[in-house]
């Protein structure tokens, strides 16, 4: 098989100096994840313990009120719960226990630490505990924080799945685990290029039901499929786990990278792996080289949002021929990104964290010819004559492995041709 | 403590916000987590606004509140000076912010900014965002308007509108007119499209419009006291409630009533026979108390419809909305808490219901049309067209808006005549809605879902559910609940063909 993709640049990014700014972050806390895990966890009910701000951030951020009675909810804080931390925890039982009594399908609750519960040091890990007592079997309890002061975005999703980790049952199978909230059909897809390698003993977290037999022990070995799970690494690490560090499964490149450090950890036929590989490769090469007749030669500004930056920027540079101006991102994980930084070409801009009006002022200087940003920043920018990509459809979108390549490089391209496509001027 | 699953009103920082997105000149500076950021998309995304809200969060994470948050603050705060250079800042706390107690107000004073910093006491613990937004512009007034020279020609400020408002974009041109029919100019249009230096010459006017009390009325009763401003009290929303305005401020103004109804066509399209298929139906009213005060009047006495409930979820509108609650013969439903409303809608078994962006997924739900009202707003609230709620095009734009997502009269009509009509049949919905035919599934094959409120007690005979099925969609809610009423009241277990028709003749009106 020729190769569609450059070799990897000389040095890459893993060593490059990266750009550290303190200032105004614009972006969402780690509670915007419930959003996309409330779906995936289809028995799960996500009760957020916070402020009248954390269900009105919940609301707005699933940009319309798509469920009549969704399965997640704001147990809003007042006056009195803030006077004495006794009254908090009991009042807290008492909304879980109105609550479960409602929502008979409910399998697991996660009681969600915010800002303000943080802040008050309430205990969440210990009503949890007295809740889980009371429950089991039927209801299991977990809590994570996915406060702003301590999370950003899609690191509520890790703490999540982190705080999954120590409650699985453990196991001594040889197993693969597939880790990170990925829509059912591409999770399908996943398991199915696996299963056609012959790794068949895969087990996935987060299960769409809590009653799904997840284990881990010293034989598990696991893939992430996101590169903001870096908390959830090292909770699986402890348990015992073995990381398969490897790029992340966007694009052809990506996944088939992705694809070949698991085959390489289970010993797979490189032969077997070209004839599992070959046509959905060339499939997502044809779907991307659609969007690349727009995307090439342009360029491309990250604002930092989900994480996704650092593979985005990979993606879009080594598959669809874009130059990455800048690549911001909330954090910076070597020990996850290292593999997607090493085929980053040398000397693209990295920042980490964020003082948003100096990076508005970069920005504005570089005029990129995409910018990938949050939703606070689209119209404002695209009012100054940018092009922008907001970045949650990102998230929100299945863009994962070889089948979602077209769909992935078509939300980068969709903008720029939309531009194109406008005529809004007189004719002259 | 208290569940919420949707919330009507943001946290009173956000009615901050929309204050100083509503105005140019002015920045807030919030003590503020990272990820309260948020709020920007609701302005750059529903609304549409191509800036960003003059908003600068500090931001602060875990590890700040173990070193120094208020020196965050203070960096914030000179740097937003420097950057923007506005003629006033506000400065506060998010609800995260207020329980670390830095002070943002009392930090912000001894900088010594050279314009005015006004600190903004708004407990997020207690009260949310309308009482936000009507608490700064309070402040604002307070800290900037002065007794100045009256205009000579007799001016009027226009009061309450703010950044995503529902309509407000609109209703200022609207009103802005009605005025000028009377020869009234605008002195001062606030906080929408006003910069602090405007405000400082409020006193100017002669009076003062307030559009919106949920926002502004503090505002105005400060002003009147302090200004000498007396303010309108009537809200022209609606036929009526306009004419009242116009009376209201020519009195006001010592000028002659004047109103063109050139323009006006509520009027004539609910008197035409048309509308005939209008009469009693049956709507609930919800939304903030200042639309659901306008939208229960019209209803009533410009639509013919019959109000079988109503009621608001800010509770500072508790006590007038009971009282006209009590003025319609019903009891008014004070909550924000969307269960409880949708609970009520289900028991009233509505037509229509005249509600806010809730109401709408309540009424989806429940199979239930929905006209939207009121805040709390959705991106299809600030529709491109010009589409006021007061005051002439006001009234011929709530008409449209609340007959749309009823089947039209003369198609309501034609279900009635060919009930069982093999296309004209109500799976079909309204033939001006959105979506593909769906073909008549032959009634046999279609289990009934059984109305949520039936008393176990009562059945119906299967000739009775079949004969109830040939009733269109949007009456057969309530020829089944009437159904069920009268065979309870008179103590029948079991319903028939008779039955059915006798209770239709019981309630014939």
């Amino acid at each position: 098989m020729t190769r569609h993709t450059p070799p990897p640049p000389a040095a890459g990014c893993r060593n490059a100096p990266v750009l550290k700014q303190r200032g105004q972050h614009e972006v969402f806390c780690g509670l915007t994840g419930i959003i996309w895990l409330h779906r995936k966890m289809q028995d799960a009910f996500f009760l957020v313990v916070g402020s009248r701000t954390c269900a009105h951030l919940l609301q707005s951020a699933a940009g319309v009120m798509i469920f009549a009675e969704p399965r997640f909810g704001t147990a809003i804080l007042e006056e009195t719960d803030l006077a004495g931390l006794a009254d908090a925890q009991e009042e807290l039982e008492a909304q879980v226990e109105r609550l479960l009594e409602r929502r008979g399908d409910i399998r697991q609750l996660f009681l969600v630490g915010s800002c303000p519960s943080e802040v008050i040091k309430l205990d969440l890990a210990r009503a949890a505990e007295r809740l889980s007592a009371r429950h089991a079997p039927r209801v299991r309890v977990l809590n994570y924080s996915g406060s702003g002061i301590e999370t950003t975005f899609t690191e509520g999703e890790d703490a999540c799945l982190a705080a999954m980790v120590p409650a699985l049952p453990a196991t001594d199978r040889r197993q693969l685990m597939l880790v990170g909230a990925l829509p059912d059909v591409v999770e399908d897809q996943a398991l199915d290029l696996l299963a056609q390698m012959g790794i068949t003993d895969v087990t996935v977290l987060p299960a769409r039901h809590a009653d799904s037999d997840v284990a881990v022990g010293p034989n598990t070995v696991f893939a992430l499929t996101q590169p903001f799970l870096g908390g959830t690494h090292a909770a699986l690490e402890r348990r015992g786990a073995r990381h398969i560090p490897a790029p992340f499964p966007f694009g052809e490149e990506g996944t088939t990278a992705w694809l070949r450090a698991v085959a390489r950890e289970f010993g797979v036929d490189p032969a077997r792996f070209d004839a599992v590989t070959d046509a959905p490769r060339a499939r997502a090469r044809h779907a991307v080289a659609k969007a690349t007749e727009t995307l090439n030669g342009k360029s491309v500004f990250f604002f930092p949002d989900s994480q996704l930056e650092v593979p985005l920027a990979r993606f879009l540079t080594r598959e669809c021929g874009m130059e990455a101006l800048e690549v911001g991102t909330p954090y910076l994980h070597k020990g996850v990104v290292g593999a997607e930084l090493d085929l980053l070409a040398d000397g693209t801009a990295l920042s980490e964290g964020q003082d948003v009006d100096l990076q508005l002022d970069r920005c504005r200087a570089a005029r990129p010819d995409l910018t990938v940003c949050g939703l606070g920043l689209a119209n404002p920018l695209e009012a100054e004559g940018l092009t922008t990509k907001w970045a949650i459809e990102l998230v929100f979108t299945p863009v994962h492995f070889y089948e979602q390549a077209g769909d992935l490089a078509g939300l980068f391209s969709r903008p720029l041709r939309r531009r194109a496509a406008l005529k809004l001027e007189a004719a002259e | 403590m208290k569940l919420s699953v949707w919330t009507y009103e943001g946290p009173p920082h956000v009615g901050a916000m929309r204050v100083a997105t509503g105005m140019t000149g002015l920045h807030y500076v919030l003590h503020a987590p990272q990820g309260d950021t948020y709020a920007d998309l609701l302005f750059t995304m529903i609304e549409r606004r191509n800036h960003r809200p003059p908003v600068t969060y500090t931001t602060f994470q875990a590890r700040d509140l173990g070193s120094d948050t208020a020196n965050l603050f203070k960096t914030a705060c000179q740097g937003a000076y420097e950057r923007f250079k506005p003629q006033a800042m506000i400065v506060g706390a998010s609800c995260t912010a207020e329980l670390i107690q830095d002070d943002p107000g009392g930090m912000a004073e001894t900088m010594g900014l050279p314009v005015p910093v006004i600190p903004l006491e708004l407990p997020s613990y207690q009260r949310k965002e309308n009482f936000g937004a009507d608490e700064t512009f309070h402040q604002l007034v307070r800290a900037l308007a002065r007794p100045v020279e009256k205009t000579p020609q007799i001016t009027a400020n226009l009061v309450g509108p703010t950044a995503l408002g529902f309509r407000h974009r609109d209703d200022i041109t609207e009103v802005t007119a009605l005025l000028e029919e009377m020869g009234i100019g605008v002195n001062v249009t606030a906080p929408m499209g006003a910069a602090p230096a405007d405000l400082a010459r409020l006193g100017a006017a002669h009076f003062n419009v307030l559009m919106y009390p949920e926002t502004a009325e503090s505002a105005c009763r400060w002003m009147e006291r302090a200004l000498d401003l007396p303010y309108t009290k009537t809200v022209p929303i609606g036929v009526g409630a306009t004419r009242d305005f116009v009376a209201e401020v020519a009195e006001l103004a010592g000028v002659t009533p004047r109103l063109d109804t050139a323009r006006l066509r509520l009027p004539w399209y609910s008197e035409s026979v048309d509308s005939t298929y209008l009469t009693g139906k049956r709507v609930f009213i919800f939304g903030d108390g200042t639309h659901v005060a306008a939208a229960a009047r019209i209803a009533r006495d410009e639509m013919g419809f019959e109000v079988v409930g109503l009621g608001c979820y800010n509770r500072e509108m508790a006590r007038p909305i009971r009282a006209l609650a009590r003025d319609y013969g019903v009891e008014a439903l004070i909550s924000d808490d969307y269960l409880d409303v949708e609970a009520q809608v289900e028991a009233l078994a509505p037509e229509l219901i005249l509600g806010t962006q809730m109401e709408r997924h309540i009424g989806k739900r429940l199979g239930i049309p929905c006209a939207v009202i009121s805040a709390p707003v959705h991106v299809q609230d600030f529709p491109a067209r010009y589409s006021p709620q007061m005051g002439i095009e006001g009234a011929n734009v709530i008409f449209d808006t609340w007959v749309h997502p009823l089947v039209m009269g003369l198609e309501e009509h034609l279900l009635h005549m060919f009930r069982d009509d093999f296309e004209f049949h109500d799976d079909a919905g309204a033939s001006h809605h959105g979506g593909q035919h769906v073909p008549r599934v032959p009634t046999a094959d279609r289990p009934e879902a059984p109305a949520a409120a039936t008393p176990d007690a009562i059945t119906w005979r299967a000739e009775a559910e079949r004969e109830l099925r040939k009733i269109p969609f949007f009456v057969r809610g309530k020829a089944r609940r009437n159904t069920e009423t009268f065979a309870a009241e008179r103590g029948l277990c079991e319903i028939g063909i008779d039955t059915l028709y006798e209770a239709k003749a019981h309630y014939a009106r």
